[in-house]
């Protein structure tokens, strides 16, 4: 199973399990407040960002140009944005903190 | 021949040569932005092409001659927009909870089970404009039966037949809700206006002004798109059985076919800003004071982003369309649309084996030399 702990904007730490799928269905499986993913995972929405903890950035990777070309003018960008919903929930990423951007 | 359900794309000379397109509207003229990254970078640069303008002047074609009120959080910049935005964001959310999808699956297997009785059905009138109406008591929290008031409007609650502005159709909206906020104050409830009305931003009551804002928005915003968007699904279903069996056999594509359906109808031809200062875009120059439109009907045809732009791919698995807009202002109603979408395909893969088209009206819009297919003034199906 991968760990992913996710930091919400209230400050709250919540560390979730999953083996299938991408990071953002498993945030939305959890309730990760802030993570609606309301496209589905397509990558038109936005409601799925989140700032990788910079330590953890290796692992994550950077975004495909498509994925950056959509944060590229997102309100809440930062260095190490990624929309969870293109992020695969597998072993290379287990461990890594994600703080949501909303 | 051209299917009844395809809607071609006008702009595509005219984004590969210029960028830019344009058009007069009441002598209120409009640049209109064409290519994906262009509209997503005017649509993110809130200072220089504002939505705070004059009420009603960012809608296109322009309601400054029919509305007073402003539109909330719509036609506010931040930072007040975001004050608002906060307020109806978890009411607005409220569409992915069980209760209310069941509801919704509840009015819509109704609806569809009646149009199956018929020999004919006028898609939008009979099927699309009271499927709204009754989705909407849901997004409200009012008693179904308010549904049949805001079916007797008719499909546009701005427009008469044909596309003038009507400001006498408009003031029968604005009555009713003046009243229906009224009652509220009167007999606070679980409804969308009594929550209004007890709502506090920057640490006072919400006027009632701004109430109306709200409503007025919600009204507006979620009528002709919602209609346009299930009436191009049933003609496109009707025209495409396969891809309902194809969602049939393997719901898991639901999610992708919904956000496909929209990119390629995008129910919204554009929305307007107005230019704080003297700039340019796709070295065109913008006036400070002048009108600028977002085009994401032509943002969605993007060949630079979207393969087979101009097809449905049922399971476009990349679709990074704005048809709900894009940035601070996104569609506040977007997650209402797509459970009613969702709803809507999962009922008529259960209950419809096939929809056939018997005849049907094409509604064109001119935007200056523009003649973009919006969807249908009337189409006649007979669902089995």
């Amino acid at each position: 199973m991968t760990k992913i702990t996710f930091v919400t904007s209230d400050d709250n730490s919540i560390t979730v399990e999953g083996n299938t799928g991408n990071v953002m269905e498993l945030a939305v499986q959890n309730k990760i407040k802030g993570i609606d993913g309301n496209c589905g995972g397509v990558c038109s929405c936005a409601t799925c960002h989140v700032h990788v903890e910079p330590k953890d950035w290796e692992k994550v990777g950077a975004p495909s140009t498509m994925e950056a070309d959509m944060l590229e003018f997102d309100e809440k960008v930062s260095d190490y944005s990624r929309l969870s919903c293109q992020m695969k929930v597998t072993d290379a990423i287990d461990g890594v903190v994600l703080k949501v951007a909303k | 021949m051209m299917e009844k359900s395809a809607i071609s794309d006008p702009f595509e000379k005219a984004r590969l040569e210029k960028g830019v397109g344009e058009m007069d509207d009441q002598n209120d003229p409009v640049t209109m932005v064409l290519g994906h990254k262009d509209v997503r970078k005017c649509a993110h640069n809130w200072k220089t092409y504002q939505s705070g303008a004059e009420p009603g002047r960012i809608v296109i074609p322009s309601e400054v001659n029919i509305r007073d009120i402003r539109q909330i959080p719509f036609e506010v910049d931040p930072p007040m927009h975001g004050e608002y935005r906060a307020l109806v964001e978890q009411w607005f959310k409220r569409p992915l909870e069980a209760d209310y999808q069941a509801a919704l699956e509840k009015q819509i297997g109704a609806l569809v089970d009646e149009v199956l009785t018929k020999d004919s059905v006028e898609v939008i009138k009979e099927f699309s404009l009271i499927l709204q109406s009754r989705a909407l008591t849901l997004l409200f929290n009012v008693p179904f039966s308010e549904s049949e008031t805001w079916i007797s409007w008719g499909t546009h609650v701005f427009r008469s037949e044909g596309n003038a502005l009507d400001g006498d159709k408009a003031n029968i909206l604005y009555n009713y809700i003046d009243n229906e906020i009224e009652k509220s104050i009167q007999n606070p409830g679980k409804d969308l206006y009594s929550v209004l009305l007890a709502s506090e931003v920057n640490g006072r009551k919400l006027t009632k002004e701004e109430v109306k804002g709200v409503v007025v928005l919600t009204f507006s915003g979620g009528r002709d798109t919602i209609i346009n968007a299930v009436t191009n699904s049933i003609a496109y279903f009707s025209e495409h059985p396969k891809s309902l069996d194809k969602l049939r056999k393997e719901p898991e594509l639901i999610n992708f076919a919904i956000e496909e359906l929209i990119r390629y109808f995008s129910p919204l031809t554009q929305m307007g800003r107005v230019a704080t200062e003297d700039t340019q875009v796709c070295e065109h120059a913008i006036k400070a004071g002048t009108r600028i439109g977002l085009n994401w009907v032509s943002a969605n045809r993007d060949a630079s982003v979207f393969e087979n732009a101009n097809e449905v791919v049922l399971d476009r698995k990349i679709n990074p369309h704005v048809a709900f807009g894009f940035g601070t202002h996104n569609c506040l109603g977007a997650t209402h649309a797509r459970q009613i979408l969702k709803v809507l395909i999962k009922t008529l893969i259960k209950k419809v084996n096939s929809i056939e088209i018997l005849d049907a009206k094409e509604n064109i819009e001119t935007l200056g030399e523009f003649k973009r297919k919006v969807g249908f003034d009337s189409i006649n199906v007979k669902f089995n």
